[in-house]
């Protein structure tokens, strides 16, 4: 198994990071592991540069950006986070695992959205347009928008605690920081396809 | 730098082409035969099938437009459901019963030709620019294609170089390589957007410029969006207009449809310049088409193809994270930003006024130039230089329900690479296939089929039970690699890839076969020519100085060594192997370096000091460009 994104750019396994710092050390390993460097070498040299310049570049890809790097952090502690993606998430619909479990809070809203989604769908294959539903919709939609960057600010506090409890090594405190990330990263991707389906109903 | 490790930067454009190399701290274009750096994109068969190309090329495009073809970068790496569009709009005469995801073949006169092909001969006449230049063959080069140019279109410009006896070195992104040229002159820190709009393509590139690292962040564009559109509806128009007038419907006629081309290019380049510019075509039985054209009616004709760059400049905009205004400048490339309105689109679209002091014909070129010296290892110039490319287009495979599960994202820095599990359905299966697809879209068919793979000698197990772990792998030429490993077992598993609207290796090989003979048998012969041409001229110039008083201020010991070396580069002479004569030049440079400083008055004597033979007064060797045959293939 190779080294982690972490270690490959010698950094703990902690969430709050200087993307200063990061860039610095990409721009300079790139300088050392680019194909660029090795193009007059041998084959066994410029594999070598291609392999370990992809997961430079892997790896601060992921790391640069903070969602990422925590799904990328939490699947390194073992726990398979929800697909993101729209098939993964119709499959889940369509099997009702307990992954897609609305998140409580949000229970009254998402029924009601989903009655104005559908009622959206039946009034365009209709050829109707409804100027007030449409208009809802996109307040629904803003509403849940502020709310993914809420959880963002929420997900930030975590990383503080997952962050002390690393560097005290006192692993309940690891387990429950741990534990609310994913529960948040549920969430946060239970609301944005949300927000993929108003925005597709509402044709953008 | 020894010879074989001299890299040149190609530009392998749709309309025109060019090569260039770095001489000393900067880029320079290697002119052709004729004097002219640009080297049109123009392929043609004469009266005894002979491949013509660039300038001498151009004439056929009118007096045999069948035996010619032009802008075939738009056919690289397509198949023939897709260039249905492409088929109406150019003359493109394909080879019969193509099949779907089949190579296309172009006909020229009686033959038929890949687009890898047709652009080898292109790049072949380059080669011969720089081996002429240089007085000795280059054979290794950088070569440019539009920054979103798929991984088949990629894959077939490196086919094209390869079939023209070239090892790519590398590909390199249009706009990239752009910024790298502006970006030497400059020297500073900052971003830059590029606007590429060419004969065919438009690119569209974000840069982050920081001590000499040029990072693209994110690009956008369209590969069949150009000047060539342009001109394509004002030849529509030109030809309409000659139905009404005269009545007859010239659009079947490939002869009048090429005159009448030429005629829009030119009033469409007069027109950057001047306020009106005038069609004149000569028509069959002694008819003429003549109309004015005002700039207004030429932009407002051209201006929905324009208007389509729109998009892409907005959407890179959106993906880099950008306003207009955190843009430090904007560099335009391409001859189609010669256009007016073209330049006040950038400016509105950017907020500013782009940066036009790079000629745009001849920045890209000048760049990849620049990429290959970084990568024949540097110079003083390009210390500090490195380029952190991306790739263009999202890569995909199909999962069930024929959806497009996406592995690495569009704007990745490349190299990139992502790793992906598969198992077996059924026991005792053996082979899986996987549909490997390039495209931002949700749906399979919706995006571009790359390959497919099929994953052979998969060890025999329950279903479900191995573990096969792919690996893809977009390198820094944006190609794509895919290995794969069964890893309850560690076997290595067999890929077949089936490229779509690719060639096989096979067929690249028996292509390379096939040119390669002429084009060494040519190189060789020209080599030979040469180094018999050289011996003439030291010979003779030591006959002058066996006849000078210098001659006789030689030991005999001296005396009897030149006539040695001399008897030794007569006999080679006669040989047909060039590095013979060449062996024996050199020794007799040598040898007569003594002779060729006597024969000197003193002051001159002191001034050549270490020249030989062909330094002094009796002629010399020749110096690049030489006088050879002319640029054309069999």
């Amino acid at each position: 198994m190779p080294v982690d994104y972490f270690s490959f750019f010698g950094l703990p396994r902690k969430l709050n990071l200087d993307i200063a710092t990061l860039e610095r050390g990409f721009y300079a390993m790139s300088r050392k592991l680019h194909p660029d460097l090795y193009a007059g070498r041998d084959s066994r040299e410029q594999s070598w540069s291609l392999e370990q310049s992809s997961r430079l570049n892997d790896a601060y890809r992921i790391l640069k950006d903070p969602i990422r790097r925590t799904e990328y952090l939490l699947k390194l502690e073992g726990v398979e986070l929800e697909g993101q993606s729209k098939a993964g998430t119709e499959e889940a619909r369509k099997t009702g695992e307990k992954k897609q479990i609305v998140p409580p809070d949000l229970l009254e809203e998402v029924f009601e959205l989903n009655m104005q989604i559908e009622e959206l769908r039946a009034n365009k294959k209709m050829g109707e347009e409804d100027t007030s539903l449409i208009q809802e919709l996109q307040q629904h939609k803003q509403a849940l928008e502020q709310k993914v960057n809420d959880l963002f600010e929420e997900l930030k506090r975590y990383w503080t605690e997952w962050d002390s409890a690393e560097e005290s090594g006192n692993d309940v405190l690891r387990k429950s920081a741990r534990d609310k990330m994913v529960d948040l990263l549920n969430r946060r991707s239970y609301i944005r396809n949300l927000v993929r389906d108003v925005n597709e109903v509402l044709g953008f | 730098m020894a010879v074989s490790d001299r890299i040149v930067g190609i530009d392998l454009g749709t309309t025109n082409s060019l090569v260039a190399f770095m001489q000393g701290e900067s880029p320079v274009i290697i002119p052709g035969e004729d004097g002219a750096n640009l080297v049109p994109s123009v392929v043609a068969l004469d009266e005894s099938d002979k491949v013509i190309v660039g300038n001498a090329a151009r004439k056929y495009l009118i007096e045999t437009p069948n035996r010619s073809v032009y802008s075939i970068k738009r056919l690289m790496g397509r198949g023939v459901e897709d260039i249905q569009e492409e088929l109406k709009l150019f003359p493109f005469r394909l080879g019969e019963d193509l099949q779907t995801e089949e190579v296309l073949r172009i006909k020229l006169g009686k033959k038929t030709f890949t687009p890898p092909e047709i652009s080898a001969f292109i790049l072949r006449q380059l080669k011969h620019n720089a081996d002429r230049f240089f007085g000795s063959p280059v054979t290794k080069a950088v070569i440019t294609v539009p920054a979103y140019f798929n991984d088949a279109q990629r894959q077939a410009t490196k086919d094209a170089g390869r079939i023209a006896g070239l090892e790519v070195v590398r590909l390199v992104n249009e706009p990239t390589a752009a910024s790298l040229a502006y970006g030497l002159d400059k020297k500073q820190n900052g971003i830059v957007a590029v606007y590429d709009f060419g004969g065919g393509t438009f690119d569209i590139s974000i840069l982050r410029l920081h001590d000499g690292i040029f990072e693209v962040i994110a690009t956008n564009g369209d590969t069949h969006l150009g000047g060539d559109d342009i001109d394509n509806l004002v030849i529509r128009i030109a030809l309409d207009d000659v139905r009404g007038d005269l009545g007859i419907d010239f659009s079947r006629n490939g002869e009048v449809v090429a005159a009448i081309r030429k005629a829009v290019i030119e009033a469409k380049i007069a027109l950057s310049s001047q306020q009106s510019a005038k069609l004149d075509i000569e028509l069959p039985e002694g008819k003429r088409y003549q109309r004015e054209i005002t700039r207004e009616q030429f932009e407002q004709l051209a201006a929905p193809v324009i208007d389509r760059t729109v998009a892409p400049c907005k959407q890179v905009l959106k993906d880099a994270n950008l306003r207009p205004e955190q843009i430090d400048e904007v560099v335009l490339v391409g001859g189609s930003t010669r256009i007016p309105s073209v330049r006040i689109l950038v400016e509105r679209l950017f907020d500013r006024k782009p940066h036009t002091d790079v000629n745009p014909d001849e920045v890209v070129a000048l760049g990849a130039a620049v990429q290959a010296n970084i990568l024949s290892g540097r110079s003083d110039a390009t210390q500090d230089m490195l380029l952190l490319d991306v790739t263009p287009l999202s890569l995909g495979i199909e999962v069930a329900g024929g959806v497009t599960d996406k592995i690495i994202l569009r704007n990745s820095t490349i190299p990139a690479s992502a790793t992906q599990h598969y198992t077996t359905q059924v026991d005792g299966q053996t082979n899986v296939a996987i549909h490997v697809l390039q495209g931002e879209r949700e749906l399979a068919k919706d995006c571009r089929s790359l390959a497919r793979f099929d994953l052979k000698g998969v060890p025999p197990m329950t279903a479900g039970m191995p573990r096969i772990e792919v690996k893809f792998l977009i390198d820094a030429n944006g190609i794509l690699h895919v290995t794969a490993r069964e890893q309850r077992s560690g076997k290595e598993a067999e890929i077949e890839v089936q490229p779509s609207y690719g060639l096989t290796d096979e067929q690249v090989e028996s292509m390379i076969l096939d040119s390669f003979d002429q084009a060494e048998e040519d190189l060789r012969q020209r080599q030979l020519i040469e180094a018999r041409n050289e011996a003439q001229t030291i010979l003779a110039a030591l006959e002058k100085g066996k006849n000078s008083a210098a001659w006789d201020e030689l030991t005999r010991d001296e005396r009897q060594r030149v006539e040695e070396l001399e008897r030794v580069l007569r006999s080679s002479e006669k040989s047909d192997d060039y590095a013979e004569i060449r062996k024996a030049i050199d020794a007799l440079n040598q040898g007569t370096m003594r002779l060729a400083e006597l024969m000197m008055d003193s002051a001159v004597a002191r001034a050549l000091k270490g020249k030989s033979m062909d330094g002094a007064d009796m002629g010399k060797g020749p110096e690049p460009p030489h006088p050879i045959s002319k640029a054309e293939f069999e």
